[in-house]
């Protein structure tokens, strides 16, 4: 930014450390399952409390939706690693077309969640609704814990998909190339956590009916 | 580089290079002039949060319906234990001194990424933004304690919502430090720094680095729950429905136990530094030091259940609590141990880093037997949420964590302004805030075990005359404080040119001019032992 950081490009490239990049980038990481471990705490105790809720609320779920919606997060994540391979190949036409693949998956994810939420809305499962809380205790807690936790997953997956947009933006500028990617393997570090939380939420919520 | 008139190995950091200006700090990269932003800027909060406690006290001093409306009351109760926890304490000592010290003691020119320690500067000056917006807009600061409790601040009409967002972006900014440091520590080592001979202030930070990693998050996910059970209702704590309030305290404490030792453990890192520099004696159980500062991250990560004894827990959780808290109280114990062994025999100088270390030593023993007190579930039940638990966590916090971040101010005053503060006027102010702290704080004690509930606005007859000693105390402290800074700022201003190494330390930021200039070292620097005082003298 503004200060001394006019440095030369052979300096700066002996300040480069990917390898640091990569570890800030882990624990990270780590911050974003712990973040999501508070809600896994929430629901082991309350599905402990409330088996039989949960059991019929994971009946209401449309697991044909979910069951795509994780298909599509797994080939995602495929292609973001893909595009890695490709780049490091020097194949930076390949490399973005399997990230913009990667994006469109994200935002067919997105669109089956928003079909997904608007039938729940629907049929009078919005949140602090009259209907939601007249539901028996534990299937309020269900649905409340099921929008929290798909919510704020839903959340990572734009912002996971936004920095994929920004590091294409990157490879078309030459920022990052065949020789220096760690910022796009860092992305895609961060894709496959989006992809892996929703590998749990997944049997958490549609499965276990 | 630009062309400066003058060799950047020279200048001192906060000279203007070329262009100077606000912006040149602001959107600085340079980890002195972050720690610097940081340290004026928690100054600032330690002032305001002063000022509030002082209000508290001017309330407390009489019964009944003084000064303070009630719900005046609870909102400064409130304002004063966020603004001290999340904007003072948690941030203290890392994010100004460690940030300066860190990559020095390692003989590294910066942290692993300048960037984002810039990044979480802001961070933190969006966080306190969110708090001020939470103060002055809607319907009032709120009013549920720093604790966050529910359903309380689920219900209540004050402005949580932005209060606990901000808790979230000050949280943010915190993980970041930690990652950034713990980075640092792996990757910018300069060679032949072993992890044994790293300074034992670089070990406490390399702690406290995971404990921000691996406990805010737990923080963030609570603050967000709050703020989504207030505006998309959810209902995860409701009773009403099926949700259990006990949860949202497990969480909440999941972090904030441990949050307590990312407020001590820096502070007890610069003791591990100040002790042996003054006693002119390698530090005595240099291994035994490092390894309790993890084995209290580890430890301290287990036993966040004791604040919850009276909450209604299983028997068996508070006995499992209860004996894990006893086990978090030995590497605290051996920090102690072997600070006194290293001043053993020792050839002392009673200089004011010194004294305020000492004074960490007491405070914090005071604090931390008494910390026992609640750690034992049966005493517990009788002190739990009186002005004993205020008390004990004052006598660790200010006494422990602010005269550490004292003690580091004077001892590292003159490596980072390049001047000398008054001695006399510093040895002075020790012992006003000393005298102040215990006037203040030791009353709580007895009001406490005589059963004075904490929070409260209003108290019987029968406390009436420790309660008005305990305000003098804090009128005492004000004044111990108003000297301190005074002197120090007399310092940096007009004292006498400070030299290289005033104290005759043996780590590497001791062997760089003095003030620190701009780019710390040529090339990397040979890793000294750091507790190694042969050859190495005071100057002068
Ligand atoms: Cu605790």
């Amino acid at each position: 930014m503004a200060e001394a950081h006019a440095a030369p490009a052979a300096q700066l490239a002996a300040h480069r450390d990917d390898q640091a990049s990569k570890m800030g980038m882990w624990l990270f990481l780590f911050t974003e399952i712990l973040l999501f471990g508070g809600l896994f705490l929430l629901y082991a105790s309350y599905r402990a409390k409330y088996p039989q809720a949960f059991h019929a609320g994971g009946q209401a779920l449309d697991l044909v939706l979910g069951a795509t919606n994780t298909v599509i997060l797994i080939t995602s994540s495929l292609t973001v690693a893909l595009s890695i391979t490709a780049l490091r190949r020097g194949q930076t036409v390949r490399c973005l077309w399997l990230l913009a693949f990667t994006v469109a998956c994200a935002a067919t994810f997105m669109l089956n969640k928003g079909i997904e939420w608007g039938a729940k809305f629907h049929h009078g499962l919005i949140p602090g609704s009259e209907h939601m809380a007249r539901l028996p205790q534990g299937q309020s807690i269900f649905y409340g814990l099921y929008f929290a936790m798909t919510g704020l997953h839903g959340l990572h997956v734009v912002i996971g998909a936004s920095v994929l947009l920004w590091v294409m933006l990157l490879i078309r500028r030459s920022k990052i190339t065949g020789d220096d990617y760690a910022v796009l393997e860092n992305a895609g570090l961060y894709w496959h956590i989006v992809d892996m939380v929703w590998i749990y939420l997944f049997p958490l919520f549609y499965l276990i009916a | 580089m630009e062309h400066t008139a003058q060799d950047p190995h020279e200048r001192p950091f906060f000279a203007p290079s070329g262009k100077g200006g606000l912006a040149s700090w602001i959107f600085s990269t340079d980890h002195k002039r972050i720690g610097l932003l940081y340290l004026g800027l928690i100054m600032l909060m330690f002032s305001v949060a002063v000022v509030l406690g002082l209000l508290l006290r001017l309330k407390l001093m009489t019964p009944g319906n003084t000064l303070l409306t009630p719900q005046q009351y609870n909102a400064i109760f409130t304002l004063h234990g966020v603004i001290m926890v999340f904007m003072v304490v948690i941030p203290s000592i890392p994010a100004s001194f460690g940030n300066i010290f860190l990559p020095l003691h390692i003989g590294a020119n910066d942290v692993s990424f300048p960037r984002l320690n810039n990044f979480s500067w802001w961070l933190y000056v969006t966080g306190l933004v969110l708090a001020l917006v939470s103060i002055f807009t809607g319907n009032g600061p709120p009013d549920t304690g720093w604790t966050f409790y529910v359903p309380f601040s689920e219900h209540t009409t004050t402005n949580v919502s932005i209060a606990v967002i901000a808790v979230f972006v000050l949280g943010f900014s915190s993980i970041l430090t930690g990652l950034n440091f713990i980075t640092t520590v792996h990757r910018l080592r300069t060679p032949g720094m072993t992890w044994r001979k790293l300074p034992l202030f670089v070990w406490s930070l390399y702690a406290t680095g995971w404990i921000q990693v691996l406990a805010t998050p737990i923080l963030g996910i609570t603050a967000l729950l709050i703020f989504s059970e207030r505006v998309l209702h959810l209902g995860l704590f409701d009773p009403g429905r099926g949700g259990d309030p006990l949860l949202y305290q497990h969480l909440f404490w999941i972090y904030s136990h441990p949050a307590v030792y990312i407020m001590i453990l820096p502070a007890m890192g610069v003791i591990s530094e100040i002790i042996p520099v003054f006693s002119r004696k390698p530090v005595f159980g240099y291994n035994m030091i490092a390894f309790s500062s993890l084995a209290i991250a580890f430890a301290g990560s287990l036993v966040w259940a004791h604040h919850m004894f009276t909450s209604g827990m299983s028997d068996n959780a508070v006995l499992l609590f209860s004996f894990l808290t006893f086990v978090v109280a030995i590497p605290s114990a051996i920090k102690v141990f072997n600070w006194l062994s290293t001043m053993y025999k020792g050839s002392i100088s009673l200089d004011p880093p010194l004294l305020f270390s000492l004074g960490f030593i007491l405070m914090f023993s005071i604090g931390g037997l008494t910390g026992l007190v609640l750690g034992s579930a049966g005493t517990d039940i009788h002190v739990h949420d009186t002005y004993f638990v205020v008390a004990h966590f004052h006598y660790v916090i200010f006494g422990g964590t602010g005269l550490g971040m004292f003690a580091a101010m004077h001892y590292w005053f003159p490596k980072v302004f390049g001047r000398m503060y008054d001695h006399t006027r510093a040895f002075w102010s020790f012992w006003i805030i000393l005298l102040g702290m215990n006037v203040l704080y030791f009353p709580m004690f007895v009001m406490g075990l005589q059963g004075m509930p904490r929070r409260y606005y209003d108290y019987l007859p029968q406390y009436a005359p420790l309660q008005m000693v305990s305000t003098w105390g804090s009128w005492i402290l004000a004044v111990g404080l108003i000297l301190m800074f005074h002197n120090l700022y007399r310092g940096c201003r007009y004292g006498p040119v400070a030299t290289k190494n005033p104290w005759g330390g043996a780590t590497l930021e001791w062997t760089l001019p003095t003030p620190l200039p701009a780019e710390a070292f040529y090339g990397d620097p040979v890793a000294p032992e750091p507790y190694d005082y042969k050859g190495v003298n005071p100057d002068g």
